[in-house]
Parts: C-alpha cells; sequence; structure tokens
C-alpha cells in the first residue's frame, strides 16, 4: 500500500513542481536537486564545464526570466532597442550568464545552504528568498539572495545577489558604455564575441 | 601618522592628475584613468607573482594545513572586528565577536581551528571603512590601490587604521617575522579568492568596470550588514510584459 502511494506521489510531483511551489520552496527545490546531482557527479567536480552548462540549462534556466535580466542590465538603454535587439540580447546575456556559472559550478565543493525566514505577505508579486552558504575552509558565510516575480507560470528569479553583489547591475556600467560607444548593435557583437571566445577556450582545453 | 600624510598627499596627486582626464562617465569613479592604470598594473603584478605563488602554496600545502593558517589570521582579525562593533553601537555583535576569539584562542588552539563557528557564532565581517560607513561617512571617490586593489577614499582611509590596528603590526616587533607573516597572510589570501577571480574571468565583458561595480555594491552591503536599503531602479518602471 505504501509503495503503491510512493509510487503515485511521483508520479504527481513533475506536474506540481514549479507552477504551485511558494518561492523559498521552489529555490530550496531547485538547489537541492542541482546539489544533489554535482555530489554525484565527478566529470563537473573534475572541472566539465560543458557537463554542468548542460545541467544548468536543464535544471536551472527554467526558473529565470532572462529578458528581465537583460532590461534591468541595460537600464535606460532597454526602451530604445528594437524587439528584435532584445530578443538577441536577452539570449546573448543568457549564454553568458550560463557560460559563468558553469564555471562556478564546477568550483562547487562541499557547501552548507541555510535559508533564512521568507518575509513576504501571500498577495506579494516580488520577494527576495535570503540563503546563506557557508563554504569549507572558510568560516564566513557568504549570502546568496534570489529576487523573484510572480508570473503566469509560476515564480521566476530575475536577479541574483552574492554577498550583495547583483549579477545583473553589475553589468549596467559595461553595457551602458558599450552602447554610448558602439552602439546596442556593438553591445551585442561584442556579447558574442566574449561567448565565442569562452567557447573557444574551452575547446582548447579538452 | 607619517602613512596618513603620505596617503593624503597621493590622494592629492590622484585627484589633480584626474582633473586633467577625461571620466568614463560613472559618477562613483570620477579618477577613472589614472585607476584604469593602477588596476592594469595590480593585474600584471596578480598574474606574475601572486597567483603562481598562491596556486603553488595550494599545491604544497594539504586543505587543513591552510584552513589552519588562514583561521589564525581571521582569529586575529576577530580582534579588531569586535571593536569596530562596538564602535557601530552593536555591542551584543561586539560581545559575540570577542567570544569567537577567546574560543578561539583556546579551545581553538590558538585559532588554528574555528571552534566557535561549529558552535554558531558566525564569523563577521567588520572593518574602520565600515565604521564610518555606518557613521554616514560617503564612500568618496573610487581608488584602486596599488597592491591592494579596490578601494575608495573612505575605505582607503579605514586600511590605514586597520593596518595600525592589526595585531601582526603591533604584537610582532621582530621586523622579517613580521614580514614573513604578512606575506603568508596576502598568500592564504589570495589562495582562498582564486575560484572566484577565475569566475570574474569568464564573466566580465570589461574586468575593470565589473570589478569596480562588484566591490562598490559589495562595500554597500557590509556596511549595511546585509540589509542595504532598495535603490530605485530607473529601468524598472517599465512594467514586465
Amino acid at each position: 500500500m505504501k509503495t503503491a502511494l510512493c509510487f503515485f506521489l511521483a508520479l504527481l510531483a513533475p506536474v506540481a513542481q514549479a507552477q504551485g511551489l511558494a518561492p523559498d520552496v521552489l529555490v530550496k527545490t531547485i538547489t537541492d536537486e542541482v546539489v544533489a546531482m554535482l555530489k554525484k557527479d565527478k566529470d563537473i567536480q573534475a572541472g566539465d564545464t560543458q557537463k554542468a552548462a548542460e545541467l544548468i540549462e536543464a535544471k536551472i534556466v527554467p526558473h529565470f526570466d532572462f529578458t528581465r535580466m537583460a532590461r534591468l542590465a541595460m537600464a535606460r538603454n532597454w526602451r530604445s532597442a528594437t524587439p528584435d535587439q532584445q530578443k538577441q540580447l536577452a539570449s546573448e546575456f543568457k549564454t553568458l550568464l550560463v557560460r559563468t556559472y558553469s564555471t562556478a559550478l564546477t568550483n562547487y565543493r562541499d557547501q552548507k545552504i541555510d535559508y533564512k525566514p521568507l518575509r513576504a505577505k501571500p498577495e506579494d508579486t516580488e520577494v527576495t528568498v535570503k540563503s546563506d552558504v557557508k563554504q569549507s575552509g572558510s568560516s564566513q558565510p557568504v549570502s546568496i539572495d534570489y529576487e523573484m516575480e510572480k508570473t503566469d507560470s509560476g515564480w521566476k528569479i530575475y536577479d541574483v545577489k552574492v554577498g550583495g553583489v547583483s549579477l545583473v547591475t553589475t553589468y549596467r556600467d559595461t553595457f551602458a558604455s558599450e552602447v554610448r560607444d558602439h552602439g546596442i548593435d556593438g553591445l551585442i557583437k561584442s556579447l558574442a564575441a566574449k561567448n565565442r571566445e569562452t567557447e573557444r577556450v574551452k575547446a582548447g582545453k579538452s | 601618522m607619517a602613512d596618513l600624510k603620505r596617503l593624503c598627499a597621493a590622494l592629492f596627486f590622484a585627484g589633480s592628475l584626474a582633473g586633467c582626464a577625461t571620466s568614463g562617465g560613472n559618477p562613483a569613479d570620477p579618477l577613472e584613468r589614472v585607476n584604469r592604470v593602477t588596476f592594469a598594473f595590480n593585474d600584471a603584478a596578480d598574474k606574475v607573482v601572486l597567483i603562481p605563488v598562491a596556486k603553488g602554496y595550494r599545491a604544497v600545502f594539504p586543505g587543513f594545513v591552510r584552513t589552519g593558517i588562514s583561521n589564525f589570521f581571521s582569529n586575529l582579525e576577530d580582534v579588531w572586528v569586535s571593536v569596530n562593533d562596538v564602535l557601530q553601537g552593536k555591542f551584543q555583535e561586539g560581545l559575540e565577536d570577542a567570544t569567537r576569539v577567546i574560543f578561539n584562542s583556546t579551545f581553538g588552539i590558538a585559532g588554528l581551528f574555528d571552534f566557535a563557528s561549529d558552535v554558531g557564532l558566525a564569523k563577521r565581517n567588520e572593518d574602520f571603512g565600515q565604521t564610518l560607513g555606518w557613521w554616514g561617512v560617503d564612500t568618496g571617490p573610487y581608488l584602486v590601490i596599488p597592491f591592494l586593489g579596490p578601494s575608495s577614499f573612505r575605505d582607503g582611509f579605514g586600511l590605514l587604521v586597520d593596518g595600525r590596528a592589526d595585531l601582526v603590526y603591533r604584537a610582532v616587533d621582530d621586523v622579517p617575522l613580521r614580514n614573513s607573516l604578512y606575506a603568508t597572510r596576502a598568500i592564504s589570501n589570495r589562495a582562498n579568492l582564486l575560484d572566484a577571480s577565475s569566475v570574474v574571468e569568464q564573466a566580465a565583458l570589461d574586468r575593470y568596470s565589473f570589478v569596480r561595480d562588484a566591490w562598490l555594491q559589495r562595500r554597500r552591503n557590509l556596511v549595511y550588514d546585509g540589509n542595504p536599503p532598495r535603490e530605485r531602479d530607473d529601468s524598472d518602471d517599465e512594467p514586465a510584459k
């Protein structure tokens, strides 16, 4: 009987995922899942960024709103971009972030993650999920905060702050000066070039 | 206070240099021209000297030895951390951080083990620059200091005070020993950051402005102890589609 129930619950689980979950539960579920996979994966631990990128692409990317992230990083230049340019910006920015964080994931060792209680009202559509990561070898925990918004397809993350440093707004000045000097197409071009360059480095490595 | 005079002279010099340079656009960084030169210099020094030494250090010493060394210096630093807690009126925190020092110096065998963290007293990050910030002193212009890296007028001054209060400086009179301790600490700190710097390498289009903006956000976050007030986003007034 118990086995049957477990089986039934296991069937339900993927459906329930992402849609109905509270933001803090969602972050915790994704993180737990990714951490469990990282712990098993000897290739990623050995520095296989390609495999880490695939993991991010499958498990993490669906929960991010890259359009909003690109818009935040572009600040007021976003409005002067055409819809097509906006699409390209969001896609190149996504590639850059996935590449970056696949490097970071290969550095993952035995970190312990604590979640702080969520301070939000049920009707809120924007919340911050806060967590502390304790790294082995360093006594000071690093805070990781997720800025999230409620959308029709569940909660989405639009910014991550590591130790108070936003992974989105840190690009703002770079983007602004690139747009000032070379225009929006210039920025798209240098993002694409940066993404190709890291791809080449990777290809050369393996 | 000769150091202070020297710093003021250096700041004045940097300021007058920047006067003739056109700024890159960020109001927090009027000295961008000079800072970029210092940044490039630090970067080169880092690549040629510090990174190879830190990598060697990591290759030679096993993890538990490196953790012990890192904990040892961190414990010395906690004395000054607790003073800064008190200077910011955070007496509870000051007491906790002083307790950390007592626990780690005794049960933690002269600070080699971070015993206090295991019993729930997590390490805090405080320094004199943060104390000034807590009292309302503005960050001032961003400043890249040779060999030390990103800082600001306020935090550069804070670093001078930190250096004076540093236990290695105060308690060790033997100059060669003191210098070896300084060097060991620098290498240990750099080794702890090797992974982080490889991520920055990957992330940044322009490393200078990436590091600057990350550093400014980081310091703001530290001054507010992890809960900075929200900044109004000029980009976020457009409703999400």
